[in-house]
């Protein structure tokens, strides 16, 4: 079962990758969105699957019944989930100020910091 | 003892003050340090010259062994001594040489610093504690050199000595390290318990290292080129340090391994061949120079190779020889230093050529030179004279390897007798000279005190050479030979070969003397021809080393940020595949598991919005197609048991699409993939192969079994500890509640961030804000 959602994992990885490369900075939001999906899947594939049982443990019970899913990647994904919104969020909101202030999505022309013929390395003392 | 060392120090950061309120008369009060500290120091002379070695031990960080240990033998206290001593002067000294120099407080920081690093360095026991201030020399030494860090020549010196001191520190630290495994102490007190390391399997490197270390320091070819080029510092640090003490530490280190390291082949091949060829170079190099202080500088290279050779015949005698040699040399050349310094002060020159006749207008100075230079040449009766008897008795012999170091030490100490007499000489006799820019008169008190006294001691210690041997040079000697060395000497010469040596030398350096302008020029000639010196040598390797990292620079730094992210995939790659093909092997994927029907449906629900997502001809459908992959994890976290995921995935998603279509349709865009045919390809494959790594990681990482008492300590303890029976949500609030509590931190810096971003607005181009050229909002719906 975990190798058959892995291989979804690795769908998910590509695709995103996929999108990260483009050139233009929408386009990669949309990567980074479909990475932390995979990501938070990884995690939660890591720690085994369990059909359909989620970790509660029932009234009058001081303990599950029955086996349940793995608890501890649950707790950690839900950190991530809303952890990676908060980025997706940000990034967005980068992007579309950058597109203010540039005029352009396209990553090509955002060379502001790092012009493409910075004079060469002063070789004095 | 710490308190002595660290005195400096606590000077250091009242020298400005001193200064804003006295002047340049702040160099007499600021004296009176050192003046303290070698009246300390001479408190021990009976002790040591008793043969008592003390140990001072403070615990500094005593887990690894490191103590701020200093150690007080013959041969650290003689060190001490000359520091302090000589530092008196040199902070007379500086306050009159550098009189309403607008950094004068500054200096006399910088100098008190050197101070303390150099007297912990020569006391210093704990290893780690003398490469501590062996660093401190160094970068004391550089804020000294490029002192005057407006002219480009002192900051290429400053820059030159630091890169060529430090990296022979970072060498030395190695030493050191291999040296407290070899020995299983850090304490040199205790290593020179222990005795010679020449059997030790790790001698070889122990002494490379150690050596890389005192050659670099100690200016020996071919890193020689920073000790000359130091000399664009004032003159106060030129005497002070790269004559008299700084430049010494490699002596001392050598004399302070010499027990240890000492009297093996390789010791007596390295220190004889490095120190005789130091020796030759100097002297030539020096006698080509006009400038006075470089002529002083070059002859203090040739110094300090005359005494790493004959540390290095680990011969008593000459042992003895080397240590009369450098008190001699420390006091001679440091008032010589201090001679030129005031010349050029008075005169506006160092140019010998254009220096003359000075003698009737600074009579004290010249009388200084003529005494500093007499024990520089090695003639009676003053201890430079001494010195040069003993080395000659030390070194004599008759076997090809005597007689190679005898024939170098004759020849470079006549040149250095020339050159001596050459700087002692030529800018006061003669006929007064017209071209000097300054009317010459004789300088304050302050700036020849230093010379005259330290001429004086040339005197005194060899005229009561007795008493001065028994407290000074036979404990130096002791230490550093490792045993009692047998040897008086005295100031009247036996007649024997060593004083047939003395009168050779003294004959070829007159000789050379007479004919000095001819000689200069030939020797300058020579050079010429050469062409090239390991001067340009540095200026070659750094330009070299810029230019590579240039290149590497410009390879992964290129500014584009596809580059980058290339790069990253790449490295992540190449870091999961080949461990898992040559180390683990790939994993084991078994029999393809049995699905529902439902979980089919999830999987192709979620990869069709995958591939929506990039096939997407419109915005719109893109961020629907995001949703929709979104919603298929959400479904899969359902599925295995996770609808606290579900929920929580369900509701961002959703934000999601509704926050990028509020956002996106704002901006006039173009959709499509911009990427050309054959990059979508490369770019595809990088993908994949990536997302291949991660695959396979991930399969191994289930394929190994799983450590799960986490996750039951939590289920265990869930209901009957915190009382509540949604685990994760237990887990949340309760077991790791600051991790919770870090969330809402983050999402709170993103959230200020995001509202930061949108009142941020840069005022330039009012009128060409590229969002009133925007499309208007939702533009995509109505097509």
């Amino acid at each position: 079962m975990e190798v058959a959602l892995a291989i979804l994992v690795g769908c998910f990885f590509a695709l995103s990758i996929y999108l990260i490369l483009s050139l233009h900075t929408i386009r990669i939001l949309l990567g980074i969105a479909i990475l932390t999906n995979a990501v938070n899947m990884s995690i939660f594939t890591a720690g085994r699957l369990t059909r359909e049982v989620p970790p509660i443990v029932p009234d009058g019970s001081y303990v599950p019944l029955e086996a349940t899913a793995n608890p501890l990647p649950q707790a950690l994904i839900l950190t991530a989930i809303v952890i990676s919104f908060s980025l997706f969020a940000f990034v967005l909101v980068l992007v579309y100020r950058a597109y203010q202030e540039l005029g352009t999505d396209a990553t090509t022309e955002m060379v502001e910091a790092e012009p493409p013929h910075e004079p060469a390395t002063p070789r004095g003392y | 003892m710490a308190f002595a060392v660290l005195a400096p120090f606590f000077a250091a950061l009242f020298a400005p003050l001193a200064v804003a309120h006295l002047g340049h008369r702040a160099g007499w009060l600021l004296a009176l340090v050192p003046a303290a500290i070698f009246v300390y120091f001479a408190s021990f002379i009976g002790a040591v010259a008793d043969g008592q070695r003390i140990v001072f031990l403070d615990p500094w960080i005593p887990q690894y062994g490191v103590n701020l240990s200093f150690y007080l033998d013959g041969l650290s206290l003689v060190f001490g001594l000359l520091i302090s001593g000589i530092g008196v002067f040199i902070l007379i000294y500086a306050g009159g040489y550098l009189k309403g120099h607008h950094h004068h407080g500054r200096f006399f920081s910088f100098l008190l610093l050197f101070m303390g690093s150099m007297l912990g360095l020569v006391m210093g026991d704990n290893l780690i504690t003398l490469f501590v201030f062996w660093e401190l020399t160094s970068i004391t030494s550089f804020l000294l050199i490029g002192f005057d860090h407006t002219r480009e020549a002192a900051r290429r010196a400053a820059i030159q000595a630091l890169v060529i001191t430090g990296g022979g520190g970072l060498a030395l630290l190695a030493g050191f390290v291999l040296m407290g495994m070899a020995t299983g102490t850090i304490e040199m007190s205790q290593i020179l318990v222990q005795g010679r390391l020449g059997e030790h399997p790790w001698y070889v490197p122990i002494l490379l290292l150690v050596l890389a270390g005192a050659f670099t320091k100690s200016a020996q070819v071919p890193f020689h080129p920073w000790l000359p080029n130091a000399m664009e510092a004032p003159t106060p640090v030129s005497a002070y340090l790269h004559s008299a003490t700084m430049v010494k530490a490699g002596v001392y280190l050598v004399m302070r391994m010499q027990p240890v390291l000492g009297d093996t082949v390789l010791w007596s091949t390295i220190l004889p061949i490095f120190g005789g060829a130091t020796l030759i170079t100097g002297t030539l190099l020096g006698l080509r120079q006009t400038d006075l202080k470089l002529m002083l500088a070059y002859t203090t290279v040739a110094s300090l190779g005359l005494l790493v050779m004959l540390t290095g015949t680990s011969d008593p005698i000459a042992i003895k020889g080397a240590v009369l040699y450098l008190v001699a040399h420390s006091l001679f050349k440091g008032g010589l230093f201090m001679v030129a310094g005031c010349v050029d002060h008075e005169t506006g020159t160092r140019d010998y050529t254009r220096l003359g006749g000075l003698r009737p207008l600074m009579p004290i100075t010249f009388g200084a030179a003529i005494l500093c230079a007499l024990s520089m040449g090695g003639l009676p009766p003053f201890i430079g004279f001494v010195g040069k008897e003993v080395i000659y008795k030390g070194i004599a012999g008759i076997d090809p390897a005597h007689l190679a170091v005898t024939v170098v030490a004759v020849v470079g100490n006549a040149m250095m007798l020339a050159i001596g007499a050459a700087v002692a000489l030529k800018p006061f006799l003669g006929s007064l000279n017209s071209r000097m820019p300054k009317d010459a008169h004789e300088g304050p008190m302050a700036l020849w005190i230093g010379p005259v006294v330290l001429a004086a001691l040339g005197l005194v210690t060899a005229v009561m050479l007795h008493t001065s041997d028994v407290l000074f040079f036979a404990p130096m000697a002791d230490a550093i030979a490792g045993f009692f060395v047998d040897f008086e000497p005295h100031l009247v010469p036996a007649i024997d070969s060593a004083l047939a040596l003395s009168l050779v030398t003294i004959a070829l350096g007159v000789l050379i003397f007479f004919a000095y302008e001819d000689v200069r020029q030939a020797v300058d000639r020579m050079f010429t021809a050469i062409g090239w010196g390991f001067d340009q040598g540095f200026d070659q390797l750094i330009r070299a080393l810029i230019g590579i990292a240039e290149t590497v620079t410009s390879l992964f730094q290129t500014g584009q940020l596809r580059r980058y992210l290339v790069v990253t995939f790449v490295a992540v790659t190449l870091a999961v595949f080949p461990p898992l093909m040559f180390i683990d092997g790939l994993p084991e994927f078994g029999p393809f598991p049995d699905l529902s029907f439902y979980e089919w449906g999830i999987f192709v629900l979620a990869i069709s919005g995958l591939i929506a997502v990039i096939v997407a001809e419109t915005r719109l459908t893109a961020i629907i197609s995001l949703g929709v992959q979104g919603f298929a994890v959400a479904l899969v976290f359902l599925n295995f048991g996770a609808p606290d995921l579900a929920f929580t995935q369900f509701m961002v998603e959703t934000l999601s699409v509704v926050i990028l279509a509020l956002v996106l349709t704002r901006l006039s865009v173009e959709e499509a993939d911009h990427r050309a045919l054959g990059r979508k390809i490369s770019d595809g494959s990088l993908a994949v192969a990536a997302a291949a790594a991660l695959t396979l990681t991930l399969i191994a990482v289930v394929s190994q079994p799983v450590d799960l008492s986490l996750s039951e300590f939590f289920t265990t303890y869930s209901a009957p500890v915190a009382h509540g029976r949604n685990i994760v949500n237990v887990i949340l609030v309760d077991f790791r509640a600051l991790d919770t509590l870090g969330e809402i931190f983050v999402v709170m810096i993103a959230g200020l961030a995001c509202l930061a971003l949108i009142r941020l607005r840069t005022r330039r181009q009012p009128e060409a804000e590229p969002i009133r050229q925007a499309a208007p909002p939702f533009q995509e719906v109505a097509e």
